[in-house]
């Protein structure tokens, strides 16, 4: 196997760039190596999360957003646009079939867009392990958007907006009724949500039931409301106060999207730039960063303790404390204090 | 380290809308603990070098039934040795005569399979060409 070069993978050089993302999924020491050499360049993408249920049609609309954004920079350079795509593991097998490429035949040919499909591998918040750390690589070769595909989601996946900038919720009309709208969870996190297929007769009542259920979340004027849906799930239980009280709100735009005709899709790209611009300009760009970096941080803690106490274990006297809590004999809490 | 998962590409060149033996075998890798990555139809011999780069896999299948395999497999393989990847493996599976098969295992096809081959056979197979070593 030959070394991989981090210059390399700056200078554009996919087959790095894709040799260096399977070192990450397979956690191999020359991961470290090049995570820590294009780290520095990290921290200018603009990670983009898709979310919703299963057929909802994400990956026909990140093809959409993906091809509108590679056309429609007036006379700028177009964006390089990184997309990950990640699809369950099987329970069972451990296996997985990755689909999502299906979708996004639009895209093949153009040297601008970096596809890479991932499996979960179990992972319960709708992203794979490794998902964070393969959007920091694309970020340090240069990517400008990333744009992050979830597990189909139901209610509670919310990993993505830990990870990304800008998260779109994607609806599809016909799906349950109002009381499923102010639910807590999945369209929480929303910055932008999407109503697809909007050709169906349901669309609009699925989209009146949505503004109804954002109007309640805002709560009235005297709410502030600044990244409320974006910090809100991400804040719980922590402390860091927001910039609450000095830029105006973002509020969150409902559109009705064609995706597999690519109706709306235009708006939706403004909205998604209006979303960076947002950030950027009210701080909360820089407390997302730091957010995110700091979680990322503990996560490899608790990875790195998980794994030095496995090495340290004694097998014999763990197997004895596991008998022993099976058979009630002693409660897992007071385990704690026999095996750490 | 956790043990490396087998990618495998399964993909359709040419024009033939039959994808039902490439959705058996995709099924069948992934019981078998394998990551397959399934491109749909219509590809390319550029489109699917270039997912394969992109994806890293260390398997490439191909479902013909069109009967261009002589023109397809072979344009398949140089565009993947232009993109570095010669390394991987690959197998055609679908409508091959016979005469057909020394020629492609001659530009570097590992195993053609036909209509009614054991999918264990195919994940055997494909384990045997990524770990030559193991069983």
């Amino acid at each position: 196997m030959t070394l991989i070069d981090p210059k390399a993978i700056r200078n554009g050089d996919r087959l790095a760039l894709s040799r260096a993302l399977t070192a990450i999924e397979n956690n191999t020491s020359e991961s470290k190596r090049i995570q820590a050499a294009l780290f520095p360049y990290t921290g200018n993408a603009h990670l983009v999360g898709v979310t919703g249920s299963p057929g909802s049609g994400k990956s026909t609309l990140v093809n959409q957003l993906a091809k509108t954004m590679r056309q429609s920079d007036h006379g700028e350079k177009p964006p390089k646009i990184a997309i990950l795509a990640v699809d369950p593991t099987s329970p069972f097998s451990g296996g997985a079939l990755l689909g999502d490429r299906i979708r996004m035949q639009d895209l093949a040919g153009d040297k601008g867009i970096f596809i890479r499909s991932m499996a979960s591998h179990g992972a319960l918040g709708g992203l794979a392990h490794n998902t964070a750390a393969f959007a920091s690589l694309l970020d340090g070769a240069g990517f400008d958007v990333i744009i992050i595909e979830t597990v189909g989601a139901g209610q509670a996946e919310v990993d993505i907006a830990r990870l990304a900038h800008t998260v779109i919720v994607i609806e599809a009309p016909g799906m349950g009724d109002d009381i499923q709208a102010i639910k807590a969870g999945i369209l929480e996190i929303a910055d932008i949500m999407v109503v697809n297929k909007a050709d169906r007769p349901e669309a609009e009542n699925t989209a009146r039931a949505l503004k109804v259920m954002l109007e309640m979340g805002r709560g009235g004027e005297s709410m502030p409301v600044t990244g409320k849906h974006l910090m809100r799930s991400i804040a719980d239980k922590d402390e860091t106060p927001k910039q609450a009280d000095k830029k105006p709100g973002w509020e969150t735009p409902i559109r009705l999207v064609t995706a597999i005709e690519g109706s709306g899709i235009d708006t939706l790209v403004n909205d998604i730039r209006q979303h960076r611009d947002y950030l950027e300009s009210s701080d909360l760009w820089q407390s997302k960063e730091a957010y995110r970096l700091e979680k990322d941080l503990e996560a490899l803690i608790k990875d790195k303790l998980l794994s030095q106490w496995q090495e340290s274990l004694d097998e014999e006297k763990y197997q004895k404390v596991l008998m022993e809590i099976i058979q009630r004999k002693r409660s897992p809490i007071e385990a704690l204090d026999l095996l750490l | 380290m956790t043990d490396r998962k087998i990618r495998v590409l399964i993909a359709k060149p040419g024009l033939d809308g039959h994808d039902r033996g490439a959705k058996v075998i995709a099924r069948a890798l992934r019981d078998a603990g394998m990551e397959v990555i399934y491109t749909g139809l219509r590809q390319t011999p550029e489109m699917i070098a270039e997912a394969a780069l992109q994806e890293d896999v260390d398997v490439v299948g191909l479902s013909i039934l069109s009967g261009a395999h002589n023109a397809l497999v072979p344009a398949v393989i140089d565009k993947l040795t232009e993109n570095g990847l010669d390394t991987v493996k690959v197998f055609v599976g679908g409508i091959i005569p016979k005469g057909d098969i020394p020629n492609l295992e001659e530009k570097g096809v590992y195993a053609v399979y036909g209509p009614g081959t054991d999918t264990q056979r195919v994940v055997a197979e494909i384990k045997a060409a990524v770990n030559p070593k193991s069983d």
